[in-house]
């Protein structure tokens, strides 16, 4: 096993990605060999993710670089991948009864899942600028497709061709930053970037590259004003991909720009602090207003999507271990809520209606009391009110600006977050005050969709009343990003 | 610091509401008996578990007493940290007792989604009383947003007209103020870290510190945002007209009765011991903005042709009077404002369970509507007869008291602001007692009057601890005034460095002392060493 450099400690920790690649291609095999049985593949599916995070639990505290430095096995990738794995579980567990009701094939869309996961898997461990796009190109390819898995529907295929040509364009520019970092720097991994950096005078190539990176990463994560495509492709797309798109995809691009910026181009921080800084306030200050005029819950939902990457963006500016821990910490509460929402909005999908309208919410508390009580949690979370994790994500957020002294930030930031309960309280209008029933047959809470919901109940209170356990994890993984920093500047 | 029964009696105060949500929630919706019933028992346990605070606080312990202290987010520094001093147990007692109250107003004037209401109702007293008794800052701050969520839907579900836009703009509002205190907060806990390297929330230990004066200045205007709103102060009032008038009877009593003491009770508690230098300076700002509030709000209430909405403005008018006593800063006048937070929960809320009988009878809050009702409702209109005394401030009912306090304490400040302050109790009188002559006096004009049923026993029974209290507290005010003396001393020797507590003049001499004495504030005396 010593072939081109690689050890068995190489295949040993890229188990769980192997894990993952296997059970995907297994999905596709077992659907030729026993058509049409959805519940088997989803059953198989899952057991993939379930098995290939048993394994990645087994890495807890680990600190290593695997495949001749290309990938980093650290609290880092651990913390995005254990992210990217329960929201590829959830987004599975809502999309089994979602899928019945479109009538798509199940096989290529688990498969295509699948893929993005292991996408996003690589991008949370790449430290080498290859890996990493590598990482991205395979989840994006993936996410292309599944935009558009609902043929006969003309909003999914619009929304299949715009994030293609839009990821392609953005995934050009992003190549371009990186081509030109390689330029000035003479290699394509972070720690050698980072060491390159150190003592070299800010050159025009340089400033051309950061932007281009910042470009690239803000398309990716749906910052302002990189954000056009978000709202068409998170409507059009089937509910459950754009749950996945919202919150999977989201982390990882937040995964990626964080070993870019903080571990590669480390130096340059006070830098990138201003083009980050001035993201987040458009990011959020936009996506917070163009949310306020949306009566189509996923497009409403998309943009307080690109506000949230701008909260998770004053995590980044704070560029301190402080920041990174507030931006860790808002993704994870952020999964259960965002998901959460999402679920809500796939089980109104019926035979007879479309159900992500606002008014497909009215009375939903008369008709589905739980599902409403869940939404009215996730709304209040997305909105930042205690009891709820949002708030705690919130507090972290705000409280690395402020330690930085970027006030201003934390100012735009909370006025915003009050902005913002505006929408998230007008679901809640529908849902609590509305007394006239929206059209459309009984609402139906299957084990699945039951379970989903559940989870992000539990993860959205739990992480709002005790947060402690994951302020830990976020802490003690944090560090593991800086080092690398340190390092460099030291060498 | 202390808990001599070592008995976690404030989390049994402050989890009882919560433990009856959970029972309502077993409970089948269309049972809507049982629901009244359980609620009823809940808010009456709660009532009786909070009285063991009226008799077993220490008057002689200027220490924060009942304290619970556990770990909750060690890697941020926040505790589950509760404790009280006489300040909170008297509005902890205000809130259980309001509790029961506004839920037995509620019996007949809730008929539809009756389950939810009382979830709601129940949920925002664990969120008043969790406000009032943490003394960590975090802890404080959820309690207080959580607040937020069970009002709004009191009064976007069974609010009356305009309901969804009151609700909102009520939320908005309060959000707005308390997300920029939020900031504040986080800027004295990452200045505390500075200073002694320590991440804490802790409430006792930012009641230490010393605050640079150009930081302090920020920091208070974050926190005025997030109080003013709530007190609520000129010009941050507006909510407060639409929230009263549209919010259902018992919301209005609530909100009246507690939760605008939230905003004044985060000033004492918050504002003015961690920010003492900057309190001072924003003196005459807040002055300002409070005899705006009170002459202000006592006009606009005169002019009103809605019962509720008159009530409301008088709530904005004697809130201003309120901050005014509080930031006279002398102890005389924080005791008074305090008093009269009380009084204003007493009276206000009473004058809200007064509208809402008729409202609920007749369906309208117009006052031109009514008139003569003392000859129909002869026990209703005893009842307003008192209550409306108690609010313009009647020798013998609470209302003198508090506000004699606090002329008293403001008088040795500013003779121009007792000036203003005392002319609109003048403008109070006025608008409350045209008021009273408006709906009770003359004839039955109106013929839909004619046969409106006086109070049942229910109703009467929500009124007498009201009327009790107005009275002890007019004619006997010293068990409240003992158990403020500790508290208001402690504010007072972070705001004056020169002021001597009279406690401490209590342990030397061992005389006790305990009658209000201005002129201790006066004398000056020895600097109490290490209060800044």
């Amino acid at each position: 096993m010593e072939a081109l450099g690689y050890s068995a400690a190489d295949f040993y920790y890229l188990l769980p990605e192997l894990i993952i690649t296997g059970g995907a291609l297994l999905v596709l095999l077992v659907n030729v060999l026993v058509p049409r049985r959805g519940d088997l593949l989803f059953g198989l599916s899952l057991a993939t993710l379930i098995l290939s995070g048993l394994v990645l639990a087994s890495f807890a505290g680990v600190d290593t670089y695997i495949s001749r430095g290309l990938l980093a096995i650290d609290g880092f990738a651990l913390f995005f991948k254990a992210i990217f794995l329960v929201s590829a579980a959830l987004t599975l567990m809502m999309s089994a009864p979602y899928l019945r009701v479109e009538g798509v094939p199940a096989a290529e869309y688990y498969f295509l899942i699948l893929c993005a996961t292991l996408g996003m898997m690589f991008m949370a461990s790449g430290v080498d600028l290859i890996t990493l796009f590598i990482g991205l190109e395979t989840m994006a390819i993936a996410f292309y497709v599944l935009a558009g898995y609902l043929k006969p529907s003309h909003k999914s295929n619009e929304a299949a061709v715009k994030y293609f040509l839009l990821g392609a364009f953005s995934l050009g520019i992003l190549l371009y930053g990186m081509s030109l970092l390689y330029g000035a720097t003479g290699t394509t991994r972070l720690d050698g970037i980072a060491a390159a950096l150190v003592g070299q005078d800010r050159s025009l190539l340089l400033a051309a590259a950061l932007i281009l990176l910042a470009a690239g990463m803000g398309f990716k994560i749906a910052a302002v004003p990189f954000h056009m495509w978000a709202p068409d492709v998170y409507e059009g797309a089937p509910t459950p991909v754009t749950a996945f798109l919202s919150v999977g995809s989201k982390a990882a691009s937040f995964a990626m720009l964080l070993r870019i910026f903080v571990e590669g181009l480390g130096v340059l921080t006070p830098d990138w602090q201003v083009v980050f800084a001035f993201l987040a306030v458009v990011t959020m200050t936009v996506g917070n207003i163009a949310a306020i005029t949306q009566s189509n819950m996923k497009r409403m939902l998309a943009y307080s999507s690109i506000a949230h990457a701008g909260y998770v963006l004053i995590g980044v500016v704070a560029a301190t271990e402080r920041g990174v821990v507030a931006a860790l910490v808002y993704l994870w509460v952020y999964l259960f809520m965002q998901l959460g929402a999402f679920a809500v909005i796939t089980m109104l999908r019926r035979r007879d209606v479309v159900g992500d309208e606002l008014k497909d919410l009215s009375g939903l508390f008369a008709r589905a009391p739980v599902a409403a009580i869940a939404m009215l949690l996730f709304m209040l979370s997305l909105g930042g009110i205690p009891p709820t994790a949002g708030f705690m994500g919130k507090v972290w957020v705000f409280g690395a600006a402020i330690d930085q002294g970027f006030i201003w930030l934390a100012v735009v930031g909370v006025v915003n977050s009050a902005i913002s309960l505006y929408y998230y309280l007008r679901v809640v209008v529908f849902m609590f005050f509305k007394d006239e029933e929206a059209a459309g047959s009984e609402i139906v809470i299957g084990p699945a969709m039951a379970a989903t919901l559940t989870v992000a109940v539990v993860g959205t209170i739990l992480f709002g009343i005790y947060p402690q356990m994951l302020f830990e994890q976020a802490q003690a993984v944090a560090g593991s990003l800086g080092s690398a920093v340190t390092a460099a500047a030291l060498q | 610091m202390s808990n001599a029964a070592e008995f976690p009696l404030l989390s049994l105060i402050l989890f009882t509401p919560l433990v009856g949500v959970l029972v309502l929630l077993f409970i089948d919706r269309a049972n809507a008996h049982l629901i009244r019933l359980v609620s009823n028992v809940t808010v009456g346990i709660g009532f009786l578990v909070s009285l063991p605070l009226w008799f077993m606080y220490d008057t002689q312990d200027a220490g924060w007493q009942f304290v619970e202290r556990h770990d909750w987010i060690p890697s941020i520094g926040a505790d589950y940290f509760l404790g009280v001093d006489g300040f909170s147990v008297l509005l902890i007692l205000l809130t259980t007792l309001m509790g029961v109250i506004a839920v037995l107003s509620s019996w007949t004037a809730i008929t539809m989604r009756v389950k939810e209401y009382y979830v709601f109702l129940l949920a925002l007293q664990t969120g008043m009383l969790g406000a009032f008794m943490s003394l960590d800052f975090l802890l404080f701050f959820l309690f207080w947003e959580v607040m937020l969520v069970p009002m709004y839907f009191l009064i976007g579900i069974w609010g009356s007209d305009n309901r969804l836009y009151s609700a909102i703009k009520f939320f908005l509002f309060t959000l707005v103020g308390s997300v920029v205190m939020l900031l504040g907060i986080l800027a004295v806990y990452f200045y505390h870290h500075s200073v002694t390297g320590i991440y804490t929330f802790d409430v006792t230990q930012f009641h230490k510190l010393g605050i640079p004066y150009d930081l302090q200045w920020w920091i208070f205007l974050a926190f005025f945002l997030g109080f003013a709103v709530k007190v609520p102060m000129f010009p941050f009032h507006t909510w407060l007209p639409d929230a009263h008038t549209d919010a259902p009877t018992a919301g209005s009593v609530i909100l009246a009765a507690v939760l605008l003491k939230m905003g004044t009770y985060g000033f004492i508690r918050f504002s003015l011991p961690i920010l003492p230098e900057a309190t001072v300076a924003f003196v005459p700002v807040v002055a300002a903005l409070s005899i705006v509030g009170i002459v202000y709000g006592a006009l606009v209430a005169m002019a009103q042709k809605d019962w509720k909405r008159l009530v409301a403005y008088s709530s904005v008018s004697h809130m201003g009077m309120v901050m005014l006593g509080m930031f006279a800063l002398t102890p005389v006048g924080i005791t008074g404002s305090i008093v009269q937070q009380l009084n204003h929960g007493i009276s206000t809320g009473a004058l809200f369970l007064i509208v809402g009988i008729v409202y609920e009878r007749r369906h309208t809050r117009a006052i031109a509507e009514y008139g003569g009702l003392s000859k129909v409702m002869p026990v209703y209109a005893t009842i307003f007869l008192v209550m409306t005394m108690s609010s313009i401030g009647l020798p013998t009912l609470n209302g003198f008291i508090g506000e004699v306090l606090i002329l008293q304490g403001i008088f040795v400040v500013s003779k121009m602001w007792a000036f203003v302050a005392a002319s609109g109790i003048v403008l109070g009188a006025a608008y409350m007692l045209w008021l009273y002559q408006r709906t009770m006096f003359g004839n039955v004009d109106n013929p839909k009057n004619e046969s409106l049923p006086d109070l049942s026993m229910r109703e009467i029974w929500t009124f007498v601890p009201l009327l009790i209290l107005a009275v002890w507290i007019g004619l006997y005010p010293k068990p409240f005034l003992d158990r403020l003396e500790t508290s208001v001393d402690n504010v007072m020797v972070r705001v004056n460095s020169d002021y001597t507590p009279r406690l401490a003049a209590v342990e030397d001499q061992g005389s006790p002392t305990l009658a209000l004495d201005a002129a201790a504030q006066a004398d000056g005396g020895p600097v109490r060493g290490g209060a800044r």
